[in-house]
């Protein structure tokens, strides 16, 4: 049974012990410094944004059909059963189709450097396995941030929605986005106005690339036997014509 | 040993080598960070735009000369075939060193060929991209036989010829169209006049078209370099067949962009409608042009063209691969001196080592022997038949 995340933005108060609960999982440093930095990048894997007075926050949606996993060309990256995706850093080479397909712009590059790794959450995932909630969801003073179950977790959020309609834009995101993702998030406003994007298509993402590339062995079966057959008759063509002479 | 003259082609080599030199040094010491003007939200420039994208397309005149010539048998495009497979050759194995370059760890770039993923685009292309340049290299060998008079590794290729120039044929169908899949990943990310489904399709198109300007574009340097008379009536009847594959490219282009609705798109004043409309006139232009044969049989004139269809598939490689993709990743991108550095080493360079074995290889000689005498020597092109 997969799981998920479900950051409820109403009730986040902007504190960012996501942050640096999730700095210490990875062995990241965290200070003021990275604190303030509200993106996030290679050395800070979550972050806390500010939208006015509203708090939103980033982390790597563990899409259930992941672009990145489908995109990696040496299967550095995996969708896991229990919901995360993973990343070998072994077999990367350093392609960064990741990056370019990711519909949320979440995996970072270490552009400095010189042996550099692609950087992401990975919803803890041994922290999953092992039946424990995810150091963000641990480090959560008020509850904003909650690891469970994922039907279990879309319940709640839609439990939320009709308990208190006036609290809460009426929908989910990451119920639907790129086919559904490991993170959902509620918010009091809609989803533009805390930072999401709603440009996302509804469908997941590696059905545009595979509707292709399953086209694979059609076209080299039927071109083998298309090229084949042409050079069959025009060589015999050339046959015939040496052995006739030049005809004027 | 003879000092060689100064000219002023060669000290533009020099300084041009000598920046990517630089520029290397900047890749290797201080990683992708310190050589370019990539980011997270801008992770593919101009090394994967133009130095993968474009040269792949540009080395596209290998696999389709080798499809006229020896699978449809019009035997008198043999002429301009050699040339054509070398500057595939010189361009794959140039897109490899583009590659070296470009991914974070160069040192694996072997990896996808052991750790699997079918599902993936990329594998594929590495896959096909591995694939044909072995079969690049097959195809080049004769050169080297012949020029060093081996004529039982000769006798043993030829036997093998055929199902070898099928599969390059085969495996360059595959991955010249999927420089386009790649892209199908991003729809929301990559604007409207350049995402479209048949992307692989345009991609397949446009890199037939160009490997043919490409052909004449080497003839007429070559001709220049070497002093040798031009092939004018054979180039002017590849002309002829650019002129038409170009016109079928246009059209598939139009029907897509009107049936995707996206025509109001270019009424907004915007960086991508003018590099769509550079990229679309500087391939209109000289397919009409193409079509007279006053264009067609002057050298310099069909040069021209030849340029322009270059250049305008080049415009459009860099606008899928950079322009377009830029409102859609929210940052704008400009390369960095060293992205343009490297960029333009590897195309001089490519220029040197054509000319390098044109020189003591038999590319261009070829022509004499098989040049068949039937062949009117000042009318233009005999009628093509195919078979």
């Amino acid at each position: 049974m997969p799981r998920a995340i479900l950051y409820d933005s109403t009730l986040c108060i902007g504190c960012k012990a996501c942050e640096s609960g999730c700095a210490e999982r990875w062995g990241l440093p965290y200070n003021d410094k990275i604190a303030a930095e509200e993106k996030i990048s290679a050395h800070k894997l979550t972050a806390v944004e500010t939208h006015g007075e509203r708090f939103s926050r980033r982390l790597c949606m563990n899409c259930v059909q992941p672009a990145c996993a489908s995109v990696c060309p040496v299967g550095a990256l995996q969708k896991t059963v229990l919901g995360p995706v993973t990343y070998d850093p072994d077999k990367c080479m350093g392609c960064r189709y990741c990056m370019q397909a990711c519909p949320f712009q979440v995996p970072s590059y270490e552009w400095s450097s010189r042996l550099p790794r692609m950087r992401k959450c990975d919803m803890c995932s041994e922290r999953q396995s092992a039946g424990k909630t995810t150091a963000c969801a641990e480090a959560c003073p008020v509850g904003a941030t909650k690891n469970g179950d994922r039907d279990e977790l879309l319940a709640e959020a839609r439990q939320r929605i009709a308990a208190k309609p006036d609290q809460y834009y009426g929908k989910i995101y990451g119920e639907r986005e790129v086919g559904g993702t490991s993170v959902f998030y509620l918010s009091a406003v809609p989803f533009e106005q805390i930072g999401l994007r709603l440009n996302v298509p509804m469908e997941p993402l590696p059905e545009t690339t595979w509707r292709v590339l399953e086209l694979v062995p059609d076209i080299v079966s039927t071109g083998s036997v298309l090229l084949g057959g042409i050079w069959w008759i025009t060589n015999r063509r050339a046959e015939v014509a040496k052995k006739e002479g030049p005809r004027s | 040993m003879k000092i060689p003259k100064i000219t002023v082609w060669r000290v533009i080599f020099a300084v041009i080598m000598l920046s990517g030199l630089y520029a290397t040094y900047l890749r290797i010491f201080y990683g992708l960070g310190g050589s370019t003007n990539l980011s997270d939200q801008f992770p593919w420039g101009i090394w994967i735009a133009f130095d993968v994208m474009c040269g792949v397309g540009l080395a596209a005149g290998g696999f389709t000369l080798v499809a006229i010539v020896h699978i449809f048998r019009i035997e008198k495009y043999h002429p301009v075939l050699r040339p054509a497979i070398l500057t595939a050759f010189l361009g794959y194995s140039l897109v490899v060193v583009g590659l070296l370059f470009d991914l974070g760890r160069p040192d694996r770039l072997w990896h996808p060929l052991v750790m699997w993923n079918p599902h993936s685009v990329m594998f594929e292309v590495a896959w096909c991209v591995t694939l044909y340049s072995t079969v690049l290299f097959l195809e080049f060998l004769p050169v080297v036989f012949e020029k060093f008079g081996l004529h039982k590794p000769l006798e043993w290729i030829h036997r093998i010829s055929v199902p070898l120039m099928i599969l390059g044929v085969l495996l360059s169908t595959l991955h010249q169209s999927s420089l386009g899949t790649l892209f199908l990943i991003v729809p929301e990310k990559l604007y409207p006049l350049w995402y479209t489904p048949i992307l692989p399709l345009l991609f397949y198109v446009s890199a037939i078209a160009v490997g043919l300007a490409m052909t004449i574009f080497e003839s007429w340097h070559s001709s220049r370099a070497f002093g040798r008379a031009l092939e004018l009536p054979l180039l002017a009847s590849l002309g002829r067949v650019l002129a038409v594959v170009m016109s079928v490219y246009l059209w598939i282009r139009f029907l897509d962009l009107s049936h995707r609705h996206v025509f109001p798109l270019l009424s907004q004043n915007r960086i991508e409608t003018w590099l769509f409309a550079l990229e679309i006139v500087l391939m209109v232009v000289p397919t009409i042009l193409l079509y007279q044969s006053s264009i067609r049989l002057r050298p310099g004139r069909l040069y021209a063209c030849a340029v322009m269809v270059v250049f305008g598939f080049i415009a459009n490689r860099l606008n899928v691969g950079t322009t377009g993709l830029e409102a859609g990743s929210g940052v704008h991108y400009v390369p960095r001196w060293s992205e343009v550095a490297v960029t333009f080493s590897i195309v001089a360079a490519g220029f040197v080592i054509f000319r390098m074995i044109a020189q003591y290889f038999p590319i261009f000689e070829a022509q004499e022997e098989t040049h068949s005498p039937e062949l009117p020597k000042t009318n233009e092109e005999v009628p093509v038949t195919v078979g």
